[in-house]
């Protein structure tokens, strides 16, 4: 009887339907999401996987009309990024380690802390503009020097939020257990707070070179592109987005082909790292 | 053997220090790092700033040829692109929050929390290639030239959808802004669902509210200052996002006049022009990267501004439970 009262109840009606209406929405927004997700990966798959061969890492870029591949632009990826991460990882690794093991809740470690996230959100065609202006525009030439530093300075604010994070979870009582039998304070940093928070800086990393793989704005104004495979990185240097960025807008079949397997390599090679990452961090 | 054991210790207290002002250093490096992009663009832009001053915002010419320069349409075009970025994306990630902590049976969860991420993982200049040769004929073709066909003659939808359907401009840099920062977003307003008391939730379950009320009058009020705070973080996002925009915008230094107009982002207006430019319209273009730096870091400090107070005000409901 009662449930009948309730169920001929119009205002609870009302309420039924509209958290029904509202539930499926939720699940409406979820679905366009992923539609988006799958839409562009399965393009990706479609248009770059039949030019995924092994000429594809084997020869350079050709000229219009003839068949190649993307080995220089692979080459000056890798070595922008590594250059990259191996200037940016140290600085804030220790940039980070102040903040959590030294600064703490000082104003000079709180007003960094805070300005390390406008440099994280900052856009990343700012920093190429200002690799430009400090450094190209000093020396007289695009580089591939000037191409990491610019990644170096996306990596930087990746590292130092990853690395000042995973410390502060490191529990006070395992440094002061090393305090108490007489290690100093370096050592304790070094072999017991790194130590245990140690893969959180690591999946840090492996974010920042993520960030950074498919970063284009601020190689246009640094790095600039190259049709050669050149290992100098004292000159312009070929990468895999700004190639894809001039190939995708060209006139030329072969090239937009090219641009497709490019762009499939770089978005499989994210996403893998972000996944690789989510596993490595929950272990 | 005391002799050795304080020369040790001596050496300690010597490393100690070494290493506290090497990472202080570093701290202060990135700090420098910020006020020298600052001051870098500043710089590079004085030729603009000084020969304009203030009137470079509201001019809207940007002519190359007499050489003169104005900010109106590349700002303009920035802030109704991030715009509608966010007023697709809002609502959206709100659904998707709703749905993961809500509704979602666990095992889902994981997995579909994962998938939305990735939306952040696909690096920009894919989005703008899949964009431009992908979605747009498909936009144009089916949703644009009906849509503006059936508004030809109503008021003011005729006036926001007019002119040709050229698939590029605005709306559709707007749009795949928004799939863009949709993860942003949904993540942040995940992280502030679930800080929701479970007692607060469970009371109003109790008093017979539906899951949707219980969302809407008790988690989202609880959350509003984390909730703003992630929409400001994505709209930072979209306003200095470069590939994508650059792609589909349309690059066309125009005033829009309508929703599907061609126009110009400051982002892309930078990537397309800066290589080939000189003198005073080099000059103009760091301005309009400064002013660019200037509105995203302003944003940011609000939406961190606005989760301050949020994480004061809720150790009051928290302390008193």
């Amino acid at each position: 009887m009662k449930v009948m009262a309730t169920d001929s109840n119009p205002v609870y009606r009302r309420r039924r339907r509209l958290n029904r209406l509202m539930l499926m929405l939720s699940a409406v927004a979820v679905a366009f999401g992923l539609f988006w997700l799958f839409w562009i990966i399965l393009t990706l798959l479609m248009k770059g996987a039949p030019a995924l061969t092994l000429t594809l890492f084997t020869e350079s870029t050709p000229p219009p009309g003839e068949a190649g591949g993307l080995l220089n632009a692979i080459v000056g990826s890798v070595l922008m990024s590594a250059a990259a991460v191996l200037m940016g990882t140290p600085l804030g690794v220790l940039a980070g380690t102040y903040l959590a093991e030294f600064g703490r809740d000082r104003w000079l470690a709180t007003s960094v802390r805070f300005l390390n996230d406008v440099l994280l959100s900052a856009p990343s065609i700012i920093i190429g503009l200002f690799i430009y202006s400090v450094y190209v525009a000093r020396v007289g030439h695009y580089s591939g020097w000037a191409g990491a530093f610019a990644l170096a300075i996306i990596v930087v604010p990746v590292v130092v939020r990853a690395t000042d994070n995973m410390l502060s979870l490191v529990p006070n009582s395992l440094r002061e257990a090393a305090a108490a039998l007489g290690c100093p304070q370096w050592r304790i940093v070094l072999f017991i707070s790194y130590r245990a928070a140690r893969s959180g800086m690591m999946t840090g990393v492996l974010l920042a070179i993520a960030r950074i793989a498919g970063e284009t704005a601020p190689l246009l104004f640094t790095a600039l592109n190259n049709q050669f495979l050149s290992f100098n990185m004292n000159a312009p240097i070929a990468n895999l987005p700004v190639i894809i960025f001039q190939y995708a807008a060209s006139p030329f079949r072969d090239w937009n082909d090219l641009a497709w397997a490019g762009a499939a390599l770089i978005t499989l090679l994210v996403l893998a790292i972000n996944l690789l990452a989510r596993i490595f961090f929950r272990k | 053997m005391k002799v050795m054991a304080t020369r040790r210790a001596a050496s300690n207290v010597g490393a100690d220090r070494l290493f506290r002002v090497l990472t202080r250093t570093s701290a202060v490096l990135v700090l420098l790092l910020l006020a020298g992009i600052i001051v870098s663009l500043a710089w590079g832009g004085r030729g603009a700033i000084t020969t304009y001053g203030p009137s470079f915002l509201w001019t809207s010419e940007w002519d190359p040829v007499r050489d003169h320069y104005g900010a109106l349409v590349p700002v303009a075009g920035t802030l109704i692109t991030s715009a509608i970025a966010v007023l697709i994306a809002v609502p959206v990630s709100f659904g998707i929050a709703l749905f993961l902590t809500e509704r979602a049976p666990g095992w889902l969860r994981r997995p579909l929390g994962t998938a939305i991420e990735m939306l952040a993982a696909i690096p920009s200049i894919i989005y703008g290639m899949w964009g431009l040769f992908v979605f747009v004929p498909l936009f144009q073709q089916h949703v644009q030239s009906p849509l503006v066909q059936w508004t030809r003659d109503v008021p003011v939808l005729g006036e926001l959808f007019a002119g040709p359907p050229l698939g590029i401009g605005l709306f559709t840099a707007g749009l795949i802004l928004s799939i863009m920062i949709i993860p942003f977003i949904t993540a942040v307003m995940r992280d502030v669902f679930e800080q929701v008391p479970p007692m607060l939730k469970e009371s109003a379950y109790g008093l017979g509210c539906t899951t949707w009320e219980v969302v809407w009058k008790i988690v989202l009020p609880f959350t509003r200052n984390g909730v703003i705070s992630g929409i400001m973080l994505g709209l930072g996002r979209a306003l200095g996002e470069t590939m994508a925009v650059t792609f589909v915008i349309g690059n066309a230094f125009s005033l829009p006049h309508s929703l599907f107009s061609p126009s110009n982002s400051i982002a892309s207006a930078l990537a397309n022009e800066f290589n080939e430019a000189g003198g005073l319209q080099k000059a103009a273009l760091l301005e309009l990267g400064l002013i660019l730096f200037v509105i995203t870091t302003l944003v940011l400090i609000l939406s961190k501004l606005v989760l301050r107070r949020l994480s004061r005000g809720q150790d009051l409901p928290a302390g008193g439970a």
